[in-house]
């Protein structure tokens, strides 16, 4: 093997730079788009638990379509097609009027693809709660609304801490799929960096290890979490 | 108090309730009995909405269950329930478990709901325990603290289901106690259990279930001597001969 | 918008995306065999009573999934050629990088699903007097293959669709042929809505034979 070993190069100008900055794109592309899977998410799985026919199969197609095309083909819909099909003043204000099309149309889509995983998760988290916990509810007199909110969702939620990390994992990595319509985030960077040092081992190391880094924080931080919302005296429903 | 006319209910084609008719009256405690499986959980939980029914017809103080238009909330609150499961709310401690309908519910304020949730505490032996988690409890502790729950709604009426048979045998009395205190100080019943020494002791009636129908609704009196039906005896022969 | 949605663009290229099409049934054919294969091995060192084994097997799922497939596929794209000498052809090394990706995530499925397996029920096998392997072969695994089929069949569908990340590389695979062939007749709606489609109908109703299947093979 015939390789010239230069780990300065990513401390050099402009390299240091560019990963930093892909860095920073990572993470603003997963957390955006982090609200949007979190918000609309749980609001498709609500709607999947409800005994309304309407909202549960409204709730069942979304999952349905977002789950069964691949990401990627999303983000070449949401980013070539989407703009095409709106009114054309519309259009062109989506293509050129709001700043970063790109960044906005990466966040959008992953955040709308993540809601439908999002979605399932409240759903099981939901569902896991016992039908007489429901009752339960219901005998006291609380309406349903009420029902949902002082007593299925503050159990469910806790008790798919685990699972939501995952699926907030799961952004931050598939965020790299905004490379292919332009951004310039933390994978992108460091192929740049490849294609101008044909010093591949050292840029993809650099990306390796911060991708690494985070998910091991996230991790660590989510633990926590978990430990400190824990029920006292409930097992809890464990990952997965 | 209750009144219940020639109620059904169908999973699919199966039958739970077959035209079933009784009534409470206020102030009386009411037992039903039966194998399991002959629709007995299925029958109070109508009462209170919990359960839909297809057909017949139940008034709760002159307002009717199944209609589209009753506000079941409002007439669950005024119906405390007791479940075999106990079904407190893990998430939350035992004094929030009993001032969330009171304030949620009834809209008292927070003073409120903790001072009568610590007097129902202190009433079933638990005020100890009201910063703990269900969790944290025995089993017949938090029954207890179900008991508790209900009575927070200042209910004319407590319907209990099974509320002992989830529990330990050394715990099942701890439990009756309170429901027999309650029984004598004139709270109206209705108690779906096995525990016929409970029936003995404080039912006015006995209802016995079988297959989806009332197949006795007599006094205690009736029940436990030789007059019941044949069905009731062999259900009643299979339970105390042990 | 749609009144000119051009039909013919889409039926003379069908050869075209056929030819991708079998690209991507081929990677995916490929990478499920030899990650199926990799994960049962990185499943049974997990799982094994030898601490550096199965602690080397823990650290290669875990490694694998905190990184992006994206990077995963640069990561082989450049390795590759590398270590064998010579170019090999971006094939060669996007089905290194997709198998050794993919065994991680088998690879945990099927822990789940061998832990899945109440442990009672390992007593209840070892007091009929069975041997380890006899409990295995006829208590173990028997319910930790139902628990797990329907997930590996899952992550096969995942896969699937994951496969269309070889355009990162410019692999000729069912998107991007079409995309090569929207590019060159200007019709970007009628190939990306026909690749939306046709991944749609596919990975539905293989999602929806999975689903019947595990309804009829639940325990």
């Amino acid at each position: 093997m015939n390789y010239n070993w230069d780990w300065g190069v990513l401390v050099t100008a402009p390299y240091f730079g560019w990963i930093i900055s892909g860095l920073g794109w990572t993470l603003a592309v997963a957390a955006c788009a982090w609200l949007i899977a979190f918000t609309l998410g749980s609001i498709i799985g609500i709607m999947r638990t409800t005994d309304n026919p309407v909202a549960r199969s409204i709730g069942a197609g979304y999952v349905e379509v977002f789950r069964n095309i691949p990401l990627l083909v999303q983000m070449f819909l949401w980013y070539f097609i989407f703009p095409e099909l709106l009114p054309e003043a519309w259009g062109t204000w989506v293509k050129r009027g709001i700043p970063l099309p790109e960044f906005w149309t990466a966040v959008v889509c992953l955040g709308t693809y993540t809601a439908s995983r999002v979605a399932e998760q409240v759903r099981a988290g939901i569902n896991a709660i016992s039908l007489g916990q429901k009752q339960a509810a219901m005998a006291i007199g609380l309406a349903p609304m009420q029902v949902y909110r002082y007593i299925l969702l503050p159990v469910s939620y806790r008790t798919i801490i685990p699972p939501m990390t995952s699926e907030f994992l799961g952004i931050f990595k598939n965020s790299s799929l905004a490379l292919t319509i332009g951004v310039l985030e933390l994978t992108a960077q460091t192929r740049q960096i490849e294609e101008y040092t044909f010093q591949g081992f050292e840029a993809f190391t650099a990306a390796t290890i911060l991708y690494i880094t985070v998910t091991f924080i996230v991790m660590t931080a989510m633990a926590v979490v978990e430990k400190k919302m824990a029920i006292p005296g409930m097992i809890s429903l464990g990952a997965k | 108090m209750i009144e219940m006319k020639n109620v059904s209910k169908w999973y699919g084609t199966f039958c739970v309730l077959n035209k079933c008719s009784t009534s409470v009256a206020k102030g009386e405690v009411v037992v039903v009995c039966g194998p399991s499986g002959s629709g007995k959980s299925t029958l109070i939980k109508c009462i209170n909405g919990l359960e839909p029914f297809q057909e017949g017809s139940i008034t709760f103080n002159d307002i009717s269950v199944g209609d589209a238009k009753t506000n079941l909330s409002k007439l669950r609150s005024r119906i405390g329930m007791v479940f075999q499961n106990f079904e407190l709310f893990p998430h939350i401690s035992v004094i929030k478990n009993i001032m969330l309908g009171q304030e949620k519910v009834l809209g008292r304020t927070t003073e409120e709901a903790e001072k009568r949730g610590m007097e129902l505490l202190h009433r079933v032996g638990l005020s100890e325990h009201a910063h703990k988690f269900p969790g944290q409890l025995s089993g017949g502790q938090q029954q207890r603290v179900a008991i508790a729950r209900g009575l927070a709604m200042d209910p004319v009426a407590m319907l209990f289901d099974e509320p002992t048979s989830a529990l330990d045998p050394e715990m099942i009395n701890e439990v009756l106690d309170v429901m027999v205190e309650l029984a004598k100080e004139g709270m109206t019943m209705m108690v779906v259990t096995h525990e016929m020494g409970f029936a003995k002791n404080v039912a006015d009636r006995v209802i016995f279930m079988d297959e989806g129908r009332i197949e006795e609704d007599c006094t205690k009196e009736e029940f436990f001597s030789e007059s019941r039906g044949e069905r009731a005896q062999l259900f009643l022969s299979k339970i105390l001969h042990h | 918008m749609f009144s000119d949605f051009d039909f013919d663009v889409v039926i003379n290229a069908i050869p075209f995306l056929w030819e991708g099409m079998q690209l991507t049934f081929l990677l995916t054919f490929l990478a499920i065999t030899g990650g199926l294969f990799l994960g049962v091995l990185l499943a049974l060192s997990r799982l094994s009573h030898i601490k550096v084994l199965s602690f080397a097997a823990g650290s290669y799922v875990n490694f694998f999934r905190s990184m992006p497939l994206i990077l995963v596929i640069f990561w082989f794209y450049f390795l590759v050629p590398f270590i064998v000498g010579r170019p090999v052809g971006g094939f060669y090394s996007v089905l290194v990088a997709f198998t050794l990706f993919e065994a991680a995530y088998y690879c945990e499925i099927m822990r789940a699903g061998i832990q899945s397996v109440r442990i009672s029920q390992v007593q209840a096998g070892q007091a009929i007097g069975l041997s380890y392997s006899q409990n295995m072969r006829y208590i173990v695994l028997p319910q930790a293959f139902r628990n797990m089929t329907p997930i590996l069949l899952t992550q096969a569908v995942i896969l699937f669709q994951d496969t269309s990340l070889v355009y990162v590389v410019g692999l000729h695979d069912f998107l991007v042929n079409a995309e090569i062939v929207a590019t060159r007749e200007n019709r970007l709606i009628e190939l990306f809505s026909t690749v939306a489609v046709v991944y749609f109908v596919l990975c539905l109703s293989f999602s929806l034979s999975i689903r019947k299947l595990q309804k009829r093979f639940s325990i």
